[in-house]
């Protein structure tokens, strides 16, 4: 080590107001520590004993497949609203902006309501010749049935494919508005790049303007699939059985101590909840490549590492 | 109305009476061009004169108002049967620009791309030839702009003169028969226009068919077949350079050149 210079020494910055702030927080969790531990009603072994059951190791299944499969298709309508959004078609624009005014405005919990009780309002459901029947009036036949398919709604449309079909169609309206955004915050320039290269105008979407927009589309559809999965508890209107809010309720319910049960949903929400956040930290990162934004931030964090503090 | 026939093949680019409008603003006012095969048009004009929106109107990312432009025999973005004109779908057009490279002045590369996929990009995808040819050509062709050590870097990684390098590189692999450049050196620092002019020379050597938007006067007067003035839509004089640079005979051209001289 020859010719190494001496590191600087000097006072680092005093910071008198975060000790103050760590006092105060301090004072504050010793006092909810011995709320949690005094105060019979939370029940803490009742509680465990009931948050792993196989029933409700069930009811997280179900809703883990829930938020998976209602963002799914969510995500895949969404992109398919945009782009319609976007179209130079004025039939599909007018479609994609009605779709998303209607699924926007009526609330989810209303929603799945509506989708649960559906059976009142067909009690069959059948796929075939729509106005069969009148066409059939009209040159002489009664009851003529031109259908592929039928069956009873109720055995069709089980909760579970009414809460998700609810879940989805609600969800690919925000994600239409969250996909546009991103489309448009692309440099019109790369379009028009990609098009004088001959490239027709899916494939300037799905190749250059889509995966630049990933950047942007990502964090907001990381918050979408958090509140998904929270969401999946109204099912409980629809209803839907296997899934956690439901089987812990259940729970509670049957044995008049609702409180320790929603104690219990609280803690399952907050581990799944957490797993999806460090999810969505990588995916982030994957997006951002060979980007110069990103490139910055990791040269201000350095800069904000030195200072003692984080971005 | 008499119907223009389609030109003859030495003509790589015909420009029919081109009118364009943005709204009720006229931009283009008749403009007449012809560019033969293996020749190098340069475009000059002074700001807001309509030459990006020519170009642009040249491979159909514009449409004209009226007017008709043809290139290697093309109609661009129309079919004529007799005197009625068809629109072509987005496709068919797509086909057409095929054969039409255009490098920008803020060189417009895909930034989620390192520079050989930017190059290998449109021939996959457009032309869908076989991964190992289209990778092949794209490191030849950016050997052939000076980076074929850059193939693995992203834009942001590149100098300004590197990205339009690699800009270059990306045009000429659809195979273009006609190259379009609007201001390829303008968003430049001065100490890198030079790489970006030779590798357009270069070009030119190999007879490649040109229409190039610039300022760079030198290169107008040592490269250019034809040079043609533009100010306010309309084509004010066009001719070889010594007629439009060395003796201009409109008022106009001799005041702009004033300027950029
Ligand atoms: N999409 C558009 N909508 C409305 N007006 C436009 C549009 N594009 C260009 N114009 C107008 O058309 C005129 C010509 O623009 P154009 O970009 O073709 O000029 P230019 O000769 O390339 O100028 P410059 O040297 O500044 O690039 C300008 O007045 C411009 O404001
Ligand atoms: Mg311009």
């Amino acid at each position: 080590m020859t010719g190494q210079p001496e590191p600087l020494k000097a006072v680092p910055v005093r910071h008198p107001g975060r000790w103050v702030a760590v006092a105060v927080i301090v004072v504050l969790a010793a006092m909810f520590a011995h709320l949690l531990l005094t105060n019979d009603a939370f029940h803490w072994s009742f509680m465990f004993r009931n948050m792993f059951t196989p029933a409700v190791l069930r009811g997280v299944q179900g809703t883990l497949l829930m938020t998976v499969l209602a963002m799914f298709f969510g995500i895949a309508l969404g992109i398919g609203v945009a782009i319609a959004r976007l179209s130079p078609n004025p039939v599909l624009r007018g479609v994609a902006w009605v779709y998303t005014w209607v699924f926007r405005a009526v609330p989810r919990l209303v929603l799945l309501a509506l989708l649960g009780n559906l059976n009142i309002l067909w009690p069959q459901i059948s796929f075939g010749v729509p106005f069969d029947t009148y066409i059939g009036k009209i040159f002489g036949i009664t009851d003529l049935h031109l259908r592929v398919f039928e069956g009873q709604t109720r055995n069709l449309l089980t909760g579970f494919v009414a809460g998700l079909i609810g879940l989805a169609l609600s969800e690919a309206a925000y994600m239409a508005e969250i996909v546009r955004a991103g489309m448009q915050s692309i440099d019109p320039g790369q379009e028009e790049a990609a098009t004088a290269l001959g490239m027709r105008r899916s494939q300037t979407l799905r190749r250059i303007v889509l995966p630049q927009a990933m950047r942007v589309i990502i964090p907001p559809t990381g918050n979408e699939t958090i509140a998904m999965l929270k969401d999946t508890s109204l099912l409980i209107y629809v209803p839907v059985t296997a899934e956690l809010f439901f089987q812990l309720s259940a729970v509670g319910s049957r044995t008049f101590l609702p409180f320790p049960m929603y104690v219990a949903a609280s803690l399952w929400y907050l581990a799944m909840v957490s797993v999806l956040l460090v999810g969505q930290h990588f995916l982030e990162r994957y997006f951002a490549r060979g980007h110069r934004t990103e490139q910055a931030r990791i040269r201000l964090a350095g800069i904000a590492g030195e200072q003692g503090g984080t971005l | 109305m008499t119907v223009p026939d389609a030109p003859p093949p030495h003509v790589m680019v015909r420009a029919d009476q081109v009118h364009k409008y943005f709204g009720r603003l006229e931009v283009l006012r008749g403009i007449d061009l012809t560019v033969n095969a293996g020749q190098v048009c340069v475009l000059l004009g002074p700001s807001g004169s309509g030459k990006s929106t020519f170009l642009r109107c040249i491979n159909h990312l514009e449409k004209v108002t009226s007017g008709r432009i043809w290139v290697a025999g093309d109609l661009m973005g129309y079919r004529q049967r007799g005197d009625k004109l068809y629109e072509l779908r987005d496709k068919q057009i797509a086909a057409q620009r095929r054969d039409i490279g255009m490098v920008f002045q803020r060189f417009n590369l895909f930034p989620h791309l390192t520079a050989l996929q930017n190059v290998m990009e449109a021939p996959l995808r457009v032309k869908s030839e076989p991964r190992e040819q289209v990778r092949e050509q794209a490191k030849a062709l950016l050997d052939r702009v000076g980076l074929a050590d850059k193939a693995a870097s992203y834009p942001a990684q590149l100098s300004g003169g590197q990205q339009q390098r690699v800009a270059i590189a990306r045009a000429l692999a659809m195979r273009p028969k006609l190259m379009l450049f609007d201001e390829p050196t303008s968003a430049l620092d001065p100490e890198l226009v030079g790489e970006v002019l030779d590798v357009m020379q270069g070009l030119a050597r190999d007879g490649m068919t040109m229409i190039v938007v610039t300022h760079e006067i030198g290169f107008a007067r040592e490269v250019g077949h034809q040079v043609v003035f533009m100010d306010a839509g309309v084509v004010v004089e066009s001719g070889s350079p010594r007629e439009v640079i060395d003796n201009p005979r409109e008022e106009r051209t001799r005041a702009f050149l004033a300027k950029v001289l």
